[in-house]
């Protein structure tokens, strides 16, 4: 059977991976079960609630909404890619010393989502960390601690970006 | 139900020629797909009725800005995040930066396109009211060739247009000539990040010793599609904005809106926050600053 579908070529995280799936499997379903990246989690299933962001091409996308061929070529960022040799990613660490991550279920598309806002903007303000994180939805945190990790992150106080 | 990625075909023809070429030989039997904000939520939840899809993402003839010297064309697959990121597009139509930056979030902006938008035909599209009050033109394309319609002739009744079986939205193009405008844009919904509007309203005029010329007002959610008030402009148009023209125009938006209950508001509701929006951007003409 899936001799029958067209090749996909990836680039996660730095390796290239090929894939015989449908084309309209979501990318994310791609990561989680051909691939078992399982970082990318699935919430809403609709884009709301951002889980399963991650980065395609250097862009932020809600990986639920990707069809597969729609990534054909294309680099793909996760959150397993994150960490280095087991060494964190200053995020990640921020997240923890912050306590940015209750339940988890969130976090690694909120490491995205702040991952994509950092690559463009070394030094954010509040609001545009709250426009950046946006469509990332947590439960647990209200936010605060969210926020805090990424100013942490970014190597700025928190009052220097109250306003 | 959860959708069934065997259950569909997408193909990705690469080029905007091939893409009309395959519309041309099975036309209707192909659904054209751009950043999947809207399809993808559909076929997740085993409701998206298409079997055969087209994929338009990458085609890069159809996403661009281009700037001429009186209008700027937008390409179909233009996403949001090339409109914000637009210096142009800033500075000639604020009101469409401005909707572009209400669309979801960053990861919904970066694959959401601009001829999506207007093609699903949401009563409450966010660019939709902006571009109705820039006299934008959409352009369609297909092998037989291209036409341009005024936007406000686009939609045709609820999720439905203009397009033939055979055609795709090429452009949509708008004139540069609303520096000395007066410009208002407002949406009301839920929260303010990732809401869908129960009501927007846009509007732009052109204030002259008191008289409000050129006017337009646009909104969204106040019919089965994004629409132009026409009488509500009426009551404006060529008057001097006093108390009581504010009046007239509120009663005469009142008695051309035709809002719905939903799951977002209420038809009352809506009524009265767009009339409310509507005094808003009047009582805005009276001052000497430009939005």
């Amino acid at each position: 059977m899936s001799a029958n579908w067209p090749a996909i070529e990836l680039v996660v995280n730095g390796d290239r991976r090929s894939v015989h799936v449908p084309p309209m499997k979501r990318l994310l379903d791609v990561l989680r079960e051909d691939l078992h990246l399982t970082g990318a989690k699935e919430g809403c299933g609709e884009g709301e609630c951002g889980s399963c962001s991650v980065r395609m091409n250097g862009e932020l996308v809600n990986s639920c909404l990707v069809p597969i061929l729609q990534a054909q070529g294309a680099r793909i960022q996760t959150v397993e890619g994150l960490a280095i040799d087991g060494d964190l990613h200053p995020l990640q660490q921020a997240f923890l010393h912050c306590g940015g991550a209750q339940c988890g279920i969130c976090t690694p598309g909120m490491l995205m989502a702040a991952t994509h806002l950092l690559a463009s903007n070394s030094h954010p303000t509040m609001a545009e960390i709250r426009e950046g994180l946006a469509g990332n939805l947590c439960r647990c945190t209200g936010f605060k601690r969210i926020f805090d990790s990424v100013i942490s992150a970014a190597g700025q106080s928190s009052e220097a970006h109250a306003r | 139900m959860r959708g069934n990625a065997e259950a569909h075909e997408l193909i990705a023809p690469g080029s905007m020629n091939a893409a009309l070429c395959r519309l041309a030989e099975e036309p209707g039997l192909w659904t054209p797909i751009a950043g999947g904000t809207e399809l993808m939520v559909a076929h997740a939840a085993g409701r998206l009725s298409a079997k055969k899809l087209l994929s338009l993402w990458g085609i890069a003839e159809l996403r661009f800005i281009h700037e001429k010297s009186d209008s700027i064309s937008i390409g179909a697959c233009t996403t949001f995040c090339d409109l914000r990121a637009s210096r142009a597009i800033a500075k000639d139509w604020p009101l469409l930066a401005k909707a572009a930056s209400w669309i979801g979030s960053i990861a919904n902006q970066s694959r959401a396109t601009i001829g999506g938008n207007l093609v699903n035909g949401s009563p409450a599209a966010d660019s939709s009211p902006a571009l109705l009050v820039y006299d934008a033109e959409i352009e369609l394309i297909s092998i037989r060739g291209s036409r341009r319609v005024p936007y406000a002739q686009f939609h045709t009744g609820y999720k439905r247009n203009l397009l033939a079986p055979d055609e795709l939205v090429f452009a949509v193009h708008a004139p540069r000539r609303f520096a000395k405008h007066r410009q208002y844009l407002r949406k009301v919904g839920t929260r303010r990040a990732m809401a869908i509007s129960k009501v927007a309203l846009a509007g732009t005029a052109l204030v002259e010793d008191g008289i409000a010329r050129e006017i337009r007002v646009a909104a969204a959610s106040l019919a089965a599609y994004p629409t132009r008030l026409y009488r509500t402009e009426d009551a404006v148009g060529n008057h001097a904005v006093t108390p009581e023209t504010v009046q007239a125009a509120r009663r005469a938006l009142l008695s051309e809106a035709a809002p719905i209950d939903d799951i977002r508001s209420t038809a009352e509701y809506r009524k009265a926050v767009a009339a409310n929006l509507l005094e808003e951007f009047l009582r805005g003409l009276d001052g000497e600053e430009t939005a």
